[in-house]
């Protein structure tokens, strides 16, 4: 049976130390993510309204100027979608778009590890799209080789990190996952100060970026986090 | 039984094997922990349901400890 995922570091162990030698960034806290998530929505917003008005004014002025307002448009519509493409280019697979590379025997032994970790459920996901389920008290994380989703309660919400292993090379991708794993469980608030948080917002702007095997594990963690949410 | 393992190119590495009787076994993994921690890696202490803790040594009643590298944002 899982554990309540709580905030604490469990047994009351030492956090990250990765996180600890980040002096001078803030600590993440459950309020602290709320907020940048509002100013995720208040800048995205911000950048709409910015290349429409001035579009929609140009169109009102002088219908001619058709072509300048379109040019207008079709940033507001970019810029965010870049946005998302980063936040979503953060959770690769493990075997990227071709599957798991199980033929190799130092991949086999990582993937083995990795499912040992993990429940039976989040084990068959791992298996069908190369990505780490895993239930916290912040909501439902996808782990992938080098960044990691956050499904916030109720599944409206995307947050995506950057975070990798420091020297990753020569790992096979599950270990690398693994890695991600074992450091979001020793500590989630630490985890996601060491993170570069590079996206914030709904599920659908990163879906059609994130292909099929992707997007069914969001799909999968989106109920998930709906349920606790 | 406990078992310390290292994450690593191979996929992992079983670094040491310790049983609660055999006190040369456990000898032998105190060292090895300790070895990893000089080289850099960190110990995570796997406890059941899916937790994980940060050790700095080697807790001798836990099944599982796995070494692992740093992470960082990207």
């Amino acid at each position: 049976m899982a554990a309540e995922p709580t905030l604490a570091a469990p047994g009351g162990g030492a956090g990250l130390d990765e996180a600890a030698a980040l002096w001078w960034r803030e600590d993440v806290s459950p309020a602290s993510l709320r907020r940048d998530e509002r100013r995720w929505t208040l800048w995205t917003a911000w950048i709409a309204s910015v290349f429409v008005a001035p579009g929609l004014l140009l169109l009102y002025i002088e219908p001619l100027t058709a072509p300048v307002a379109a040019i207008c448009f079709a940033h507001a519509w970019l810029i965010p979608w870049l946005q998302a493409r980063r936040g979503a280019d953060q959770l690769e697979p493990i075997g990227g778009a071709r599957g798991p590379d199980a033929g190799r025997s130092s991949e086999r032994a990582a993937i083995g590890l990795l499912g040992d970790l993990v429940g039976h459920r989040e084990r068959e996901l791992l298996h069908r799209s190369g990505l780490v389920l895993e239930r916290s008290a912040l909501g439902v994380w996808l782990i992938g080789q080098r960044g990691a989703l956050l499904v916030r309660p109720g599944g409206r919400r995307v947050d995506c990190w950057c975070v990798r292993v420091g020297d990753a090379s020569e790992l096979p991708a599950a270990d690398r996952a693994a890695h991600l794993l074992l450091g979001l469980r020793e500590d989630e608030l630490g985890f996601a100060k060491v993170g570069n948080l590079s996206f914030s917002g709904a599920p659908w702007r990163l879906r059609r970026r994130l292909g099929a095997r992707a997007g069914k594990a969001l799909g999968v963690a989106r109920r998930l986090a709906a349920d606790a949410g | 039984m406990g078992r310390l393992i290292r994450l690593d190119r191979t996929g992992h590495t079983t670094l040491a094997e310790w049983t609660a009787e055999d006190e040369a076994s456990q000898r032998a993994a105190v060292s090895a922990f300790e070895a990893e921690l000089e080289r850099g890696m960190i110990g995570s202490a796997s406890g059941g349901a899916g937790t994980a803790e940060v050790v700095r040594e080697l807790p001798i009643d836990s099944d599982l400890v796995i070494m692992r590298r740093p992470i960082a944002g990207g």
